[in-house]
C-alpha cells in the first residue's frame, strides 16, 4: 500500500494521481506553511485526511480542527501576525461563520502572510446554498486565486502564499467541489525542510492591529492601495492564459472548472472562439482584459454562479470606450447550478446558437426517482425520531439544524420542517415559540453543531426564559463530513483529551431542565421527551448513541465487528409494515405482495428495530463465527 | 492516442458499496497502462445510502473531469436501480453497461410509492440505447462489500478498457490496500479473472 503521508513528504520531486485537496497539502508543505487551521466541511475534509496521513511527529506545521470556521480563521490570523505563513480553509458557508473576524483582515499588516482557502459549492451538492464567495472577497479588498484543477491548486496555492507573504496581505484561494475532488496525476517539485524560526515576532509599537474611529482609514487605505499594486501582478501574471484559436469575432473569458468544460464543449465547434482564462479574478488584470475585448467583436463571459465578473468587465469596457458586444447571463437558468460541460453546452448554445448545436434530447423509457442520502442502518437518530414522532403531535414544529439528523425531515419522519443554518434550531424555535400557545416547539441540534455555532442560542434561551424544548442529537462525532472529533468525543486531532461533558456545559449556562438517554431504549426516551414537552419553559433532552457507521467501521478494523442480521420471521409478521413504513430503516426490503425482508447487504445487526415490530416477528440472528 | 481512443467511463452505485475504491483502482491501473486520466467522485452525502457516482475520463485531449450527458463509453454500476439511472443519464448510444445484479431498494420503492426496478427493465433500457449489456451476479460472495471487486474482475477479464492489462490492476489494488483486505481482494479478483 502507497503511503500519502511518506509521500507528501518526499524531498525529490514527484508524479502521483491526487484530488485537488491532496495536492493543496504538498503544496502548504512546500511554501512552508507553519500554522493550519480549519472546521470539517465539504468539499475540504480531505485535506485533513491527507493532513492527517503524515504522522504527527513529522508534520512541519501545526494543524487542528477548531471549533468553527470564525475560531480556526483567528487562530491563523494570530499566527500569521506573530510571523508564520499560516492557512485556514472551510467550505463555502463557513465563511459566513468566520466573516465577522475576515472582513478584518485586509485591514491588517499580516507578517507572515496568510492563506484563505475556501471551498465554493456551485450545484449545492452538500451546502445550504450556492454562495459565491467572490463577493466577501470585493467587500474586504481580499485578492482571490482561482485553479480550475489539481495541478493548479497545487501551483496557485504557492503562488498565493508568495504574494501573500512578500506583500503582508491576505489572499483568497476559491476552489470549488469539483476542483477539490477532481483527480489526475499532478507534478510536484522537490521540498527541502528548513529549521523554522519560531520566536514571537508581533510587536504593537511599531505597527497599529487596532481598527477604531479614525485608526480605521489608514488601514483601508492600505488595504486599497495593496489591492492596487496586485493588480500590477494581476496584469502581467502567466496564470491568466490566452488559448488563441485565430478566431477575430468571438472571443470567452472565463475561469476555474467552466473553462475545463468549455475546451471539452468546444472540441466539436468549427472555427472555435479565443479564450482568455483568468487565474486572478479580483482584482481583475485589467490589461489583458482590455486587449481580448479589443480583438475581439463579440465576447461571452462565461461564469457560474453570480455576474462577478461581468460587471466589472462590462465596466472596464464603458471606461475605455470599448464596443466590442459583451454577453453575460441572458436568463436565470444561467445563474443555478455548476458549470458542467453540459450546462456550458447549453449556455454556449444560447449564447451563440449557430455555433453550438445540443443534440436531440432521447426519451428515456423508464424514469428512476432519486435517491436522496438517508439515515445509516442502525442510526440512532432513528430511533430518536420514530419516537419523537409518537410523541408530537401533527400540529407542533419541529426546527432541523445541521447534521446527520437533517435527514430527519424526510419521509417516513418528517422531523425538522426549517433550516437556516449551522446552530440556528434554538433560536429559530424561540422566534417559533413567541405568542405561541397552542403548537409545542422542538429544535434538534447535533453536538458537533452546539460546539459550533449552538451556544449562544441555548444561553439565550435561559437568559430570556423561552419555551421550547431541544433534542441534542448526540452521536459523539462529526458524523456528516466524515467523523472528524469535537470537544465532546474525547479526542481532538492531534491528541486524546478529556472530553468535555455536554451536561455540564448545559448546566452551566443554567439549564435546569435536562433529561438524557440512549435513543435505543425507546420506552425511556418517550417518557422523557412527553415530561420535556409539556414543562413551562426551556427544556433540553440529550438523545444519545453512538454513530453508528463510525462504530462498525472501527469494529471492523479491528477485526471485532459481530456480523449479526435480523429476521423475519414470516410466520408471526402479519405484514403490519411498522418496520418500514414507520421506522423505515433502509435493511428492510418489500416484496409487491407485501413480504417484509431484511436485505443482508446493509443490516448490521443492530437489533434496534426488534421493539418496534407490533407482534414481535424480528428477532436477531447471530451469525456463525459472529460472536466473539 | 486519438480522439476515438478515448474512453469516458461512468461509474454509479450506493453510498456504502465501494464506488470509491472501485474508481481509485481503476484510475491508477490506467495510470500503470501509461493513460492520460482525469477523474473525480461526486458525493455530496454519499456514505448515507444516496446516489454516488464517479466519472473516469481517459486518453489525450481532456479537461474537465466530468463526462457529458449520453457521452459514457461505458457505465459501470453496482445496484440494479442505479444501473438504470447511469444508461438513462450518461451511456452513449451503443456504449457498454455492466452492473452487478443486486437491489438496494430507494425509500420510494419501500414506502411502496414506486415498483422496484428489475432486471429485463435493464434489457430493455439498454436495448433501446443498443448497448451491449453484461449482469454480474456472484452467488457465492460472503461479503457484500466485495461487490465492487467482483465486477473489476469482470471488467478485466473482458478487457473493457483494451489498454489496461492484469498487472496493471493487480499494481494499482496493491497501491491502495494491505494486509488480510488485500489478500482477500486480490485473491477474488484473480478467482474471477483466471
Amino acid at each position: 500500500m502507497k503511503s500519502m503521508g511518506k509521500m507528501l513528504l518526499k524531498n525529490q520531486g514527484f508524479s502521483e494521481i491526487v484530488i485537488g485537496n491532496t495536492a493543496l497539502v504538498r503544496a502548504m508543505i512546500e511554501s512552508k506553511t507553519r500554522v493550519i487551521t480549519s472546521y470539517p466541511g465539504s468539499p475540504m475534509p480531505e485535506t485533513a485526511e491527507a493532513i492527517k496521513s503524515i504522522k504527527k511527529e513529522n508534520r512541519p506545521f501545526y494543524f487542528e480542527f477548531s471549533t468553527n470556521e470564525k475560531v480556526a480563521t483567528e487562530i491563523a490570523f494570530g499566527a500569521a501576525i506573530n510571523g508564520h505563513l499560516s492557512t485556514v480553509f472551510f467550505k463555502s458557508v463557513g465563511l459566513n461563520v468566520a466573516a465577522d473576524s475576515f472582513v478584518q483582515l485586509p485591514l491588517m499588516k499580516i507578517k507572515g502572510g496568510m492563506v484563505v482557502v475556501v471551498g465554493d459549492d456551485p450545484g449545492a451538492n452538500s451546502s445550504q446554498n450556492e454562495q459565491d464567495n467572490r463577493h466577501y472577497a470585493h467587500l474586504s479588498y481580499m485578492p482571490v486565486f482561482e485553479p480550475s484543477d489539481p495541478q493548479e491548486v497545487y501551483e496557485y496555492y504557492k503562488i498565493a502564499a508568495e504574494q501573500s507573504q512578500k506583500r503582508e496581505m491576505p489572499v483568497l484561494l476559491r476552489l470549488s467541489t469539483h476542483v477539490c475532488h477532481a483527480k489526475q496525476k499532478v507534478h510536484f517539485k522537490a521540498y527541502k525542510e528548513i529549521t523554522f524560526d519560531n520566536s514571537p515576532k508581533f510587536f504593537s509599537h511599531s505597527e497599529n492591529h487596532i481598527p477604531i474611529t479614525s485608526k480605521v482609514f489608514p488601514m483601508k487605505k492600505r488595504a486599497l492601495n495593496r489591492l492596487e499594486k496586485l493588480k500590477d501582478y494581476a496584469n502581467q501574471t502567466n496564470l491568466n492564459q490566452l488559448v488563441d484559436n485565430g478566431n477575430k469575432d468571438k472571443g470567452v473569458i472565463t475561469a476555474g472548472l467552466p473553462y475545463l468544460s468549455l475546451r471539452d464543449v468546444l472540441e466539436d465547434i468549427e472555427n472555435p472562439p479565443d479564450i482568455l482564462k483568468l487565474g486572478v479574478v479580483y482584482p481583475l488584470p485589467e490589461r489583458p482584459i482590455k486587449k481580448f475585448l479589443q480583438e475581439h467583436k463579440e465576447i461571452k463571459i462565461l461564469e457560474e454562479l453570480d455576474n462577478v465578473l461581468e460587471k466589472e468587465i462590462k465596466v472596464i469596457a464603458f471606461d475605455n470606450n470599448i464596443k466590442t458586444k459583451i454577453i453575460g447571463k441572458q436568463d436565470l437558468e444561467d445563474w443555478v447550478n455548476e458549470y458542467t460541460p453540459y450546462k456550458v453546452k447549453k449556455v454556449m448554445q444560447k449564447t451563440w446558437p449557430k455555433i453550438f448545436k445540443l443534440e436531440p434530447e432521447v426519451e428515456n423509457l423508464m424514469e428512476v426517482e432519486n435517491r436522496p442520502a438517508q439515515l445509516c442502518p442502525g442510526c440512532g437518530h432513528r430511533s430518536a425520531f420514530y419516537v419523537i414522532k409518537q410523541v408530537l403531535s401533527e400540529n407542533d414544529i419541529t426546527v432541523a439544524d445541521i447534521g446527520c439528523h437533517t435527514l430527519g425531515f424526510l419521509p417516513p419522519y418528517e422531523m425538522g420542517e426549517v433550516l437556516l443554518s449551522m446552530g440556528h434550531s434554538t433560536s429559530t424555535g424561540t422566534g417559533l415559540s413567541l405568542f405561541n400557545k397552542e403548537r409545542k416547539v422542538v429544535s434538534f441540534l447535533g453536538d458537533s453543531t452546539m460546539f459550533h455555532a449552538g451556544l449562544p442560542g441555548i444561553v439565550n434561551a435561559v437568559y430570556n426564559d423561552h419555551n421550547i424544548t431541544l433534542i441534542i442529537m448526540e452521536n459523539g462525532t462529526t458524523a456528516m463530513t466524515g467523523h472528524q472529533n469535537h470537544p465532546a468525543s474525547g479526542s481532538n486531532f492531534n491528541k486524546k483529551i478529556k472530553p468535555v461533558k455536554i451536561r455540564e456545559i448545559l448546566k452551566g449556562m443554567g439549564v435546569e431542565s435536562i433529561y438524557e438517554t440512549d435513543t435505543y431504549a425507546q420506552s425511556k426516551l418517550k417518557k422523557i421527551i412527553k415530561k420535556a414537552i409539556n414543562e413551562e419553559g426551556f427544556s433540553v433532552v440529550i438523545a444519545s448513541h453512538p454513530c453508528m457507521l463510525k462504530f462498525t467501521r472501527e469494529a471492523r478494523k479491528n477485526n471485532n465487528f459481530k456480523n449479526n442480521k435480523v429476521i423475519i420471521d414470516q410466520d408471526i409478521c402479519e405484514q403490519i409494515h411498522e418496520c418500514v413504513e414507520e421506522f423505515g430503516c433502509p435493511s428492510f426490503s418489500i416484496k409487491e405482495n407485501g413480504e417484509v425482508n431484511v436485505n443482508k447487504d446493509l443490516c448490521i445487526g443492530d437489533g434496534s428495530c426488534i421493539q418496534t415490530c407490533p407482534v414481535n416477528a424480528i428477532n436477531i440472528k447471530r451469525t456463525e463465527g459472529g460472536i466473539k | 492516442m486519438q480522439k476515438k481512443d478515448r474512453l469516458n467511463i461512468y461509474i454509479i452505485g450506493v453510498g456504502g458499496q465501494g464506488i470509491g475504491l472501485l474508481s481509485e483502482v481503476l484510475i491508477r491501473a490506467a495510470d500503470y497502462a501509461g493513460l492520460n486520466l482525469r477523474g473525480v467522485d461526486t458525493h455530496g452525502l454519499a456514505q448515507r445510502g444516496g446516489t454516488v457516482q464517479s466519472h473516469l475520463r481517459l486518453g489525450e485531449g481532456i479537461h474537465s473531469p466530468l463526462i457529458q450527458k449520453n457521452k459514457a463509453d461505458l457505465v459501470i454500476s453496482l445496484e440494479r436501480t442505479e444501473a438504470l439511472r447511469g444508461i438513462n443519464n450518461y451511456l452513449k448510444h451503443k456504449g457498454t453497461i455492466i452492473y452487478y445484479n443486486t437491489s438496494w431498494q430507494t425509500l420510494d420503492v419501500r414506502l411502496r410509492n414506486k415498483k422496484e426496478v428489475q432486471a429485463k427493465d435493464i434489457i430493455k433500457a439498454a436495448q433501446k440505447k443498443e448497448a451491449e449489456l453484461i449482469e454480474v451476479y456472484k452467488d457465492d460472495l460472503k461479503e457484500a462489500r466485495m461487490q465492487n471487486v467482483v465486477v473489476l474482475g469482470e471488467i478485466a477479464k473482458r478487457k473493457m478498457v483494451p489498454q489496461i492489462k492484469r498487472e496493471d490492476y493487480l499494481k494499482a489494488i496493491d497501491d491502495l490496500m494491505k494486509g488480510e483486505k488485500l489478500k482477500n481482494n486480490i485473491s477474488l479478483f484473480k478467482a474471477i479473472l483466471d
